[in-house]
């Protein structure tokens, strides 16, 4: 019963991360149709950033955040002005290698600015403390995780199904040159979409160091999780891309706490298994 | 004679390598063996048009394959190069039923997920492979029972040449068959092909065997002379860099590979000798440069110059 009780939270709270890693992916390929390899590469930033404020310069928590997450969207911006822009335009695999262009440079751009050693991400007192349940005691930090990704899908249900801009983002990810015909501004829209999803990346990669640690190579060693989450979801379904992620956190974990020497190897099957049936995802559409 | 232009250059490029690098014929092979790689890239990915990001997961399973046959079967050269074509095949084989099911990018993640597979198999079982360790002790016997493996590297050297050289004979021919033609097709038009009656899911599946055991190939030549096999050979990067040599050269044309594959593998080397921490700046700028500047890779750079220089209604484009 304890070790099932620690599969769920862990697995939940590492699913919430997943998720808003991963939510912001799926909805500019789902938007835009490009294949953003780079995209952890924001999760990375937005966790080197907390480094630079929290921990070298020692400002508190939530200046730290607040912080972290503008200069990640200040970064994501202006990127997608210069150099996605063009890329949407471009084939799949012209889109894959542009993206693999910009995480090697946002990799070399840390590793020169930070060094490639491990970037530790303080989290506040509050959170490393243990939360007692009456019948368990749990770590804050996972409870704390949990109930931020529960509100920022929330809010992003909000925002997406109940919000204009809500509208005009679903009628272009439908079909962008109708949205644009009916005086929709997708090159906003894509804008907007495009730095929230930055913005939510560097949140889950602050929140997510304890589960995913910070470095230089991070855009690169977990471009494939990321990757899984949106295929398994499927394209474009922030719903899908939460069932995923949720799933894939509880099945990692799972995997990682009983069968410890194949968790790897169960895991990447139990993915191909499931993509090979339902080629377009949970969520996705033909 | 014109077609016997292009093959000359080729080979005498491949002479060049040799003594531009006499102190350094390890890397030179290292270039020759990953010519082979992309040129199997090449078939999979700019011929049939199947998007691959995991063709590292062949080419390790064909190191690994050669490594454990000379260590405990038979040390030949060539025995081994069999044997890994044979992994790479077989494994392109059984992954390929479920990967040419998919397309796009659920097809790409697949791919990246095989190798991930492999790499962690070959991590597990330690007492064959020898883990993160690596496959050690493979001694190989001479070359046709006559030159022997020498320390410098220089039988090394040839014999990948003139299996190089070899693979890209079977691979101007076949791309020239029916075959070939047939892939072209399905490359740029799934459904017409189908249409005219042309079984797509078997011909891709075949293209990914074919491109799996050239692969392989490369793989057994990486193990024969380097004596190693490391988890390196299912590495992510490798695949990522096969991919970007491919299309920085020029994809669906052999002479491409080529090309893009001594470019890379040229300022690669020089990046990282210079540089050692930062010559991934280097790579990413001179990989947007390809896709933004020169999308159909290096190759056209001739004809994209003298429409510059023409001018006309298309220059520049």
């Amino acid at each position: 019963m304890g070790l099932f009780l620690n599969i769920v939270v862990d697995g939940v709270a590492y699913g919430m991360i997943l998720f808003m890693i991963a939510v912001g992916l799926s909805v500019t390929m789902g938007l835009m149709r490009v294949v953003n390899l780079a995209h952890g590469g924001f999760a990375m930033i937005g966790g080197a950033l907390a480094h630079v404020f929290g921990t070298q310069m020692g400002l508190g928590f939530g200046l730290t955040l607040l912080l972290a997450l503008a200069g990640t969207i200040a970064i994501a911006l202006p990127l997608e002005r210069v150099i996605y822009r063009r890329v949407y335009g471009f084939g799949e695999l012209q889109q894959v290698l542009a993206t693999i262009g910009l995480t090697f440079l946002m990799i070399a751009t840390v590793n020169w600015w930070l060094g490639s050693t491990l970037l530790a991400v303080a989290m506040p007192e509050i959170l490393n403390q243990s939360v007692d349940l009456g019948f368990r005691t749990l770590p804050a930090h996972r409870i704390a995780v949990i109930g931020l990704g529960l509100s920022v899908t929330l809010g992003l249900w909000i925002l997406i199904d109940r919000t204009r801009f809500g509208v005009r983002l679903r009628a272009a990810v439908d079909n962008r040159a109708i949205a644009s015909a009916h005086g929709i501004n997708t090159d906003r829209i894509y804008m907007i979409t495009f730095g929230l999803g930055a913005g939510l990346a560097a949140l889950g990669g602050i929140m997510g160091a304890e589960l995913l640690p910070i470095d230089a190579y991070y855009p690169l060693r977990y471009m494939v999780l990321f990757l899984i989450v949106v295929a398994v979801g499927g394209m474009g379904s922030i719903l899908g891309s939460f069932l995923a992620a949720i799933g894939l956190g509880l099945l990692e974990t799972a995997t990682r706490y009983l069968v410890p020497d194949l968790s790897t190897i169960t895991f990447f099957a139990l993915v191909i298994a499931l993509l090979a049936m339902r080629p377009q995802g949970l969520l996705g559409r033909e | 004679m014109r077609n016997l232009i292009a093959p000359l250059a080729l080979i005498l490029l491949g002479v060049a390598l040799f003594f531009l690098f006499p102190y350094n014929l390890a890397f030179a092979t290292r270039i020759v063996i990953m010519v082979i790689l992309v040129l199997s890239l090449d078939l999979v990915l700019g011929y049939a048009g199947i998007p691959t990001l995991g063709q590292g997961a062949m080419y390790g399973a064909g190191a690994y394959a050669a490594g454990l046959f000379a260590i405990h079967i038979w040390a030949d050269p060539f025995a081994g190069l069999i044997a890994g074509a044979l992994a790479g095949a077989i494994l392109a084989l059984i992954s390929g039923f479920v990967l040419m099911r998919a397309s796009g990018l659920t097809l790409i993640m697949l791919t990246i997920a095989v190798a991930s597979i492999c790499h962690e198999i070959a991590n597990r079982a330690r007492g064959v492979t020898g883990g993160a360790d690596g496959l050690r002790g493979i001694r190989m016997d001479p070359v046709f029972g006559i030159f022997e493996f020498d320390f410098i590297g220089v039988t090394g050297y040839w014999y990948t040449f003139g299996v190089a050289a070899l693979v890209f004979a079977f691979l101007v021919i076949l791309v020239r068959s029916p075959f070939g033609l047939g892939l072209r097709g399905i490359h740029e038009s799934p459904d017409r092909m189908m249409a005219i009656g042309a079984p797509v899911y078997w011909r891709r599946l075949a293209a990914y065997v074919v491109g799996g055991a050239i692969a392989g190939i490369a793989g057994a030549l990486t193990a024969q002379i380097s004596q190693l096999v490391s988890l390196e050979t299912f590495a992510f990067a490798l695949s990522a860099e096969a991919m970007i040599m491919l299309i920085l050269g020029g994809m669906g044309r052999l002479y491409g590979a080529a090309i893009g594959t001594v470019v890379f593998m040229w300022v690669h080397h020089t990046a990282a000798a210079n540089d050692p921490f930062n010559w991934l700046f280097v790579i990413g700028a001179m990989v947007l440069a390809v896709v933004f500047f020169l999308p159909s890779g290096l190759i056209s750079l001739p004809a994209a110059v003298t429409r510059l220089i023409k001018g006309g209604r298309n220059g520049g484009a």
